[in-house]
C-alpha cells in the first residue's frame, strides 16, 4: 500500500538553516547537511529545501550545497526558491536534486511549467501554491504571501495540473505560523480537483493535525518546518503514533 | 568498475552517488567498450520513453544493451525501456522482457508516488529484504506482471516492481532514493 509522506522543510539562508535548535544527536542545527541527514535518520519520506537567500551571487554557493545534499542523502528531496528559468532548473537537476518547486514564477510565466515538464518530466515539476481565505474565497498569493493575484485556488491548481505539474504543494497563508492544524477545507477542495499528488502545508502543531489532514483529505503528503525543526514532534513519534491511528505510514 | 549508461534522461547523478556512498567506483559512460569491459551495467533513467528509445537506436546503444552478457540493472524508466513496447508515446522498446509498459488508469493519483511495500519478491535482488520493506516510486507507467516478474506491488493494480531475465534485473522504483533498504538492494546487484 502506497504510504502517506511526512516532508520536513529546512529554509536556507547564505548556506546555513534558518533557526532551529541542536537535535541531541546532532553538533550543529545550523549546517543543512547535518539537519537533513538527522531528518532521514528519523524516518523522514522526502526533504524540501527552500533557498531564501534569493541573491544572484549567493546562485553558485547554492548549486554548492545541492550538490553536497545530494551526494549525502539517499532519500528524495526538492529544492525551490528563487527559480524563473529552464536554465535555473537544469542545473539544480544536474546537482543532483530529485525535484524542483516553483512558486511566483509560476504564475507570472505559467508557459516555465510547461517548459520544465517537457524538458525534464512532470515527475520532478512541483508547483507550489500559497493560498489565503480572504472576502469568502480563497485565491492565490505571490512573493511569501505578501502578494495577491486574482487566480482561484482551484482554478489555478487545475491549471496547472494540466500544464504539466506532477505535484502541488499547498500552502494556506491563513494557518502557516498558527499551529492549529492543516487547512482542511481547501486542501481536500484542491485534492480532489486534480489527478496529481497534493502536498498539504502550513499549521502542523500536534500530531492529531496529520492525523486529521490524512483522515479528512486526500492529500499524500504532509509538509512542516518548525515542529520538527524544534525537535517539538520528532518525526520517529508521529510516525508511531500515526501507524497507531492506521494511517499507512512508513516505518 | 561500474558503467551507468549515460543518455538523454535524468537521475544519473543519483546513482553514481549512491554507488559511491557504497564504495563503489563508476563511469558514467556511453561508450561500447567501457559498456562491454565494466564489471557490471547500471541503466538508470527518467524521462520520456519514445525520446529515450530515439536517442538509444541513434547512438546504437540498444544493439550494445541488448548484447551485454554482465550482470545489467535497469532503473524505473531504465526498466521500462527493457520491455517490449510502451504506451508512453507509444513506442517500441528493447524487448528484453515479455511484457508491456502501460499507462496507469485514473482511478487514483497518477503518478504513483512515494514510498511503497511489495506484494511478492523473491531472487537473489532482494536477499534480506521483507515485503512490508518500503521502497520510493514515482512512475506514471507500469510494467504488467509476466512470467519474468520477481517482485510486484500494488497501486490501483498488481504491477511489476522489478524484473529479472538471466542477467538481465530491473526495478520500477528508485534504489538509489530509497534509504537502507534501496542501499541493501543496490549491494546485493552489486555482490551478483
Amino acid at each position: 500500500m502506497l504510504k502517506k509522506r511526512i516532508i520536513p522543510c529546512l529554509d536556507i539562508k547564505d548556506g546555513r538553516t534558518v533557526k532551529g535548535v541542536n537535535f541531541i544527536d546532532i553538533r550543529d542545527a545550523g549546517d543543512p547537511i547535518e539537519l537533513a541527514k538527522t531528518y532521514v535518520a528519523h524516518g523522514a519520506d522526502e526533504l524540501v529545501f527552500l533557498d531564501i537567500t534569493a541573491t544572484v551571487e549567493y546562485r553558485k554557493t547554492w548549486i554548492d550545497l545541492v550538490n553536497k545534499i545530494a551526494r549525502e542523502i539517499n532519500i528524495p528531496f526538492t529544492v525551490g526558491g528563487g527559480i524563473n528559468s529552464v536554465e535555473d532548473v537544469r542545473a539544480l537537476l544536474k546537482a543532483g536534486a530529485d525535484k524542483v518547486s516553483i512558486n511566483s514564477a509560476a504564475v507570472n510565466q505559467p508557459h516555465l511549467i510547461c517548459d520544465i515538464s517537457k524538458e525534464f518530466g512532470s515527475q520532478c515539476t512541483v508547483v507550489a501554491i500559497d493560498t489565503k481565505f480572504e472576502s469568502g474565497e480563497w485565491r492565490v498569493f505571490t512573493h511569501g504571501g505578501r502578494t495577491p493575484t486574482a487566480l482561484k485556488t482551484v482554478e489555478w491548481a487545475q491549471e496547472i495540473e494540466k500544464l504539466g505539474a506532477g505535484e502541488i504543494l499547498l500552502t494556506s497563508m491563513n494557518n502557516d505560523g498558527t499551529k492549529n492544524g492543516f487547512a482542511l477545507d481547501i486542501t481536500h477542495t484542491v485534492s480532489k480537483a486534480v489527478n496529481v499528488p497534493v502536498i498539504a502545508s502550513g499549521g502542523a502543531g500536534k500530531k492529531e493535525d496529520f492525523k486529521n489532514v490524512f483522515e479528512q483529505t486526500t492529500a499524500t503528503a504532509a509538509l512542516a518546518a518548525s515542529i520538527f525543526h524544534f525537535n517539538e514532534i520528532p518525526i520517529t513519534e508521529l510516525k508511531t503514533y500515526l501507524t497507531k491511528q492506521q494511517i499507512p505510514i512508513r516505518i | 568498475m561500474i558503467a551507468i549508461i549515460k543518455y538523454n534522461a535524468g537521475n544519473i547523478k543519483s546513482v553514481q552517488n549512491a554507488l559511491t556512498r557504497l564504495g563503489y567506483e563508476s563511469e558514467i559512460t556511453d561508450d561500447q567498450m567501457a559498456i562491454n569491459t565494466a564489471d557490471k551495467v547500471i541503466f538508470p533513467g527518467v524521462g520520456e520513453a519514445s525520446t529515450a528509445m530515439r536517442y538509444l537506436r541513434e547512438k546504437g546503444l540498444d544493439k550494445v544493451i541488448s548484447d551485454v552478457t554482465q550482470p545489467f540493472l535497469g532503473i524505473c524508466l531504465g526498466l521500462q525501456l527493457m520491455c517490449e513496447s510502451s504506451e508512453e508515446g507509444h513506442t517500441d522498446c528493447l524487448g528484453i522482457f515479455d511484457t508491456k509498459v502501460k499507462l496507469f488508469p485514473p482511478e487514483d493519483k497518477v503518478p504513483h508516488m512515494g514510498w511503497n511495500s511489495f506484494n511478492t519478491l523473491k531472487g537473489p535482488l532482494f536477499k534480506e529484504v521483507k515485503k512490508q520493506d518500503n521502497v520510493y516510486y514515482v512512475h506514471s507507467y507500469y510494467a504488467e506482471k509476466c512470467k519474468d516478474t520477481v517482485a510486484s506491488c500494488n497501486y490501483v493494480k498488481p504491477f511489476s516492481a522489478a524484473l529479472q531475465k538471466d542477467n538481465f534485473y530491473a526495478t520500477q522504483f528508485h534504489p538509489e532514493k530509497s534509504a537502507g533498504v534501496g542501499a541493501q538492494i543496490l549491494r546485493n546487484f552489486l555482490q551478483l
